[in-house]
């Protein structure tokens, strides 16, 4: 090799499987390459063609396909294509198409055959390493989920079953059974048109009726399930899955306009899915003592896994995990009230943070808070609501939630109160602002009531939509909290890096990227009065006022997308290989194609910053 | 658009030229060169065997500087081959001036130790012969070889080049701003190696020396062909 091609080894030698090439194997590479450049939208590699070359990406990024013509992969600088067919017959079993101006360096077969033979970990590498290399990389479809990719009115297969709310119990249960349905939609039929206003299912068939022996003829109007939650028939079979999560139902009416076309049942979304975490969440619901809900906790890192290698987006993944954190925390309060008796007063059991958010993941601890009846009197009520907020936190931590650290939780008295309390709270917080005590109270303004009477909650977010958007100075301080923390992008595009627990260089994914990104979604949210919790769906509300461009707002959700999935595969492989998994990754973790789309994505957050520093007149935040 | 990349040398029959030529060259390399042919100006660019070229020198006269290094790299337009690149450092017959030393990064030891141009001329030709320069700007390889030739070996040596910036200031044809564009803040547009391979996204290469900069030549070849052209464009539309 010349020497003066040492720009060309040296760009070789930093990447896998070249970095640990002996110097005369570096050498001999280089006297094998053959440049040749690309221009984006055309082909490299066709299906079937001869190829004798392995493909080394200078620059440029190239998207390589299946057979069937769905995507398989996309690389960029620094890595290779082609070798599969180098393996076998010579023939491109991948086809590859330049998505962008591209120069390649072609090594020739026998370079790549030499060092095939010769280097085991160029071999390891070529062989296996690029199965579990894909299944990180950016845009993996090696398994295309039918769950984000299918719509909801594909599990269909029957016209609506419905009656008229005026029929009686026994009639209701001689049309299921006739038809063989296992939930009944009851329409009022008073209007000019028929108008969907209930259900009844199998199971409230034998909770509701049997269980009370009611009279078969007990107008059915009596024992429906009313203020019904429905789906589009535009949507995606995973926001089915995820409404019934959500909400904790097992069957959705799918409406088209006034229209009913269907009804979708949990049974349905599992055949689509058959390690479900719905199956998790229905497994917690036949449970019986907080034992047995233990040892369902340990499968739920297993189902997080799973759906992270069926490439569930981080939407999916966030909500999932906090609907199975909702269901263990229904769960006790359900057995906490069997053992306690039922509550001296109505109650409402507040989830806070990221489960409120449906952005949960496996390393996470307990934020949750009781808003009491305002009928509720502390010397005669709150021993009760005191043992059963001890019994839920507990067994929580039974189950993996960690105890909050911030003492945020229902057993801290300051935050078991009734709803005229906590009225106050919120109304001091944004009526009379303090920077220190927003800090601190952040997480209380991402809220979700998920037991008892979740309307207490619903007026906690009704005083916060109709309050915060008229404080300014509220606006600003919370904003300021929000530039508290950067990404981790130093002058020249370059990763800031901090030193870990275990001493290594790492940034941290959650401290660094997704809380800053929600952190300032809030704002944004709580000043445009929407009353949605989960950071994409805020984004979604923002975008239909002024506030953001249509641009910006599409920008942050792809960085938060983007951030979030890169998060929860470090946490995905971490539990398979055993280790703890943790939010700090190392930049050499990465493939170059996340390395340079990260720096992109906390681009995103680092100018977002800067909106938000102007529009609110925040002033410089203190980059802790 | 390709029809006003002109020069003078453009009209030339060089086909013809090379035949001509080949009746009067004394020496066995110069001969040889000249009866390898040159292509027809309607050959496609495709089939061209072409070959980038890039000289160092102490200066921008031919007539009063020299050649102080040669980067080569014989390739197509389906691929540079890297395996076939030369590059050798030449003593030049008047001193080494201290700017051009941090310029080239080559140091007085290494001029001290290298061959006379005349040493090198039987690899030089045998890269030459059968195929058609591509420089970046022509005002430096074809006349400080043609001044080193007609010294060395009182023989002529023409032939057609490719010019990568002269393809580029035909496509950018107001590059310098006029007065007004300036006021409001237009840059000029700069068609210099390195600011010309921006335009097609090819990497920077942090190494200077002739050899990186003649394969940055055919790289930025390569991207203007598929870019601007086509690989069935005729050699003679391109070349100058």
């Amino acid at each position: 090799m010349q020497a003066e091609l040492l720009d060309i080894r040296n760009h070789i030698a930093q990447y896998p499987p070249f970095d640990d090439l002996p110097e005369e194997l570096l050498e001999r590479i280089v006297a094998g390459i053959e440049v040749v450049y690309c221009r984006a939208g055309t082909p490299i590699l066709e299906l079937g063609q001869d190829n004798h070359w392995l493909h080394y990406i200078r620059s440029g990024a190239v998207e390589i396909f299946r057979r069937s013509g769905e995507l398989y992969n996309r690389v960029g600088e620094g890595e290779v294509f082609g070798q599969f067919g180098l393996m076998m017959n010579k023939k491109v079993r991948f086809p590859a198409k330049a998505i962008e101006d591209c120069l390649i360096y072609k090594i020739p077969d026998e370079v790549f055959q030499y060092l095939w033979e010769q280097d085991e970990s160029f071999a390891d590498f070529v062989e296996i390493e690029d199965r579990s290399r894909l299944r990180s990389a950016v845009s993996r479809r090696e398994k295309s989920n039918e769950l984000m990719t299918a719509k909801v009115t594909r599990l269909i297969s029957r016209e609506p079953i419905s009656a008229p709310t005026t029929v009686r119990l026994q009639e209701a249960a001689r049309i299921m059974t006739d038809n063989g349905v296992s939930a009944l939609l009851l329409m009022d039929e008073t209007g000019d048109k028929p108008k969907l206003t209930g259900i009844i299912t199998d199971r409230d068939l034998r909770t509701r009726a049997v269980t009370h022996a009611l009279a078969s003829e007990t107008p059915i109007s009596e024992i429906m399930t009313e203020g019904l939650i429905t789906i589009s028939a535009r949507s995606f079979i995973f926001e089915a899955m995820l409404t019934m999560l959500h909400n904790n139902v097992h069957h959705l009416p799918v409406v088209e306009g006034d229209e009913v076309r269907g009804v979708v049942a949990l049974s349905d979304i599992v055949k689509y899915e058959s390690q479900s975490s719905l199956f998790l969440v229905s497994n917690i619901y036949q449970q019986k003592h907080v034992k047995g809900l233990k040892k369902v906790s340990l499968d739920v890192r297993d189902s997080f896994v799973r759906m992270v290698n069926e490439d569930a987006n981080s939407h999916m993944v966030g909500s999932a995990m906090a609907g199975i954190g909702r269901s263990f925390s229904q769960k006790l309060l359900e057995l906490g009230e069997e053992e306690l008796g039922p509550p001296p007063v109505p109650y409402c059991f507040m989830a806070l943070g990221s489960m409120a958010r449906d952005e949960q993941l496996v390393v996470t601890d307990q934020d949750n808070a009781m808003i009491l009846d305002d009928s509720f009197i502390p010397e005669e009520h709150d021993d009760y609501f005191l043992a059963l907020a001890k019994f839920v936190s507990d067994g929580l931590a039974e189950c993996g939630y960690s105890y909050c650290t911030g003492d945020i939780m229902a057993t801290n008295p300051k935050w078991r109160q009734p709803l005229k309390v906590w009225k106050q709270y919120f109304t001091q917080w944004i009526d009379s602002p303090n920077a220190e005590t927003l800090l601190n109270s952040n997480i209380f303004f991402d809220l979700d009531g998920i037991h008892g009477q979740t309307e207490l909650a619903e007026q906690l977010k009704t005083l916060i939509s109709e309050k915060a958007s008229n404080s300014q100075r509220f606006l600003t301080l919370l904003a300021r909290n929000a530039l508290n923390r950067t990404p981790p992008l130093g002058f020249f595009r370059t990763f800031v890096l901090e030193e870990d627990g275990k001493h290594q260089k790492t940034f941290n994914l959650k401290r660094r990227g997704t809380a800053p990104l929600s952190d300032l979604i809030r704002v944004h949210a709580l000043a445009c009065g929407a009353r949605s919790q989960n950071s994409f769906e805020r984004l979604r509300d923002i975008a239909k006022t002024k506030l953001l461009m249509e641009d910006d707002a599409s920008n942050l959700r792809d960085a938060l997308e983007f951030i979030s999935i890169v998060r929860i595969r470090h946490q995905a492989l971490a539990i398979e290989e055993g280790r703890e998994p943790d939010n700090n990754v190392r930049p050499k973790d990465l493939s170059p194609f996340e390395r340079s789309h990260l720096k992109d994505a906390f681009q995103v957050v680092s100018n977002a910053q800067k909106f938000l520093r102007f529009r609110y007149n925040a002033g410089g935040g203190r980059n802790v | 658009m390709s029809s006003s990349i002109k020069s003078r040398n453009s009209n030339q029959n060089w086909p013809e030229n090379y035949r001509a030529q080949s009746k009067k060259a004394v020496d066995p390399r110069v001969l040889g060169f000249y009866q390898a042919g040159c292509p027809s100006p309607d050959t496609p660019i495709r089939e061209v065997q072409l070959l980038a070229l890039d000289f160092e020198t102490t200066g921008l006269e031919a007539e009063q500087h020299s050649i102080v290094s040669i980067g080569l790299v014989p390739f197509t337009l389906d691929g540079i081959q890297l395996g076939k690149a030369w590059h050798q450092v030449v003593r030049p017959k008047l001193p080494l001036h201290q700017t051009s030393i941090t310029i080239h990064g080559i140091t007085h030891t290494d001029i001290d130790q290298a061959p006379d141009l005349e040493d090198v001329l039987d690899p030089l030709f045998r890269y030459l012969t059968g195929r058609i320069p591509v420089v970046h700007y022509r005002n430096i390889e074809r006349p400080f070889l043609s001044v080193a030739l007609q010294w060395r070996l009182k023989e002529e040596l023409r032939f057609p080049v490719i010019d990568t910036m002269a393809i580029e200031a035909h496509l950018h044809p107001d590059r310098r701003p006029s007065r007004w564009q300036q006021l409001i803040g237009k840059q000029p547009t700069s068609i210099r190696l390195a600011d010309s391979r921006k335009r097609y996204n090819l990497p920077h290469y942090a190494g200077h020396n002739a050899l990186i900069d003649a394969i940055a030549t055919a790289e930025l070849l390569q991207a203007q062909i598929l870019h601007h052209f086509s690989p069935d464009t005729p050699i003679g539309d391109i070349w100058v």
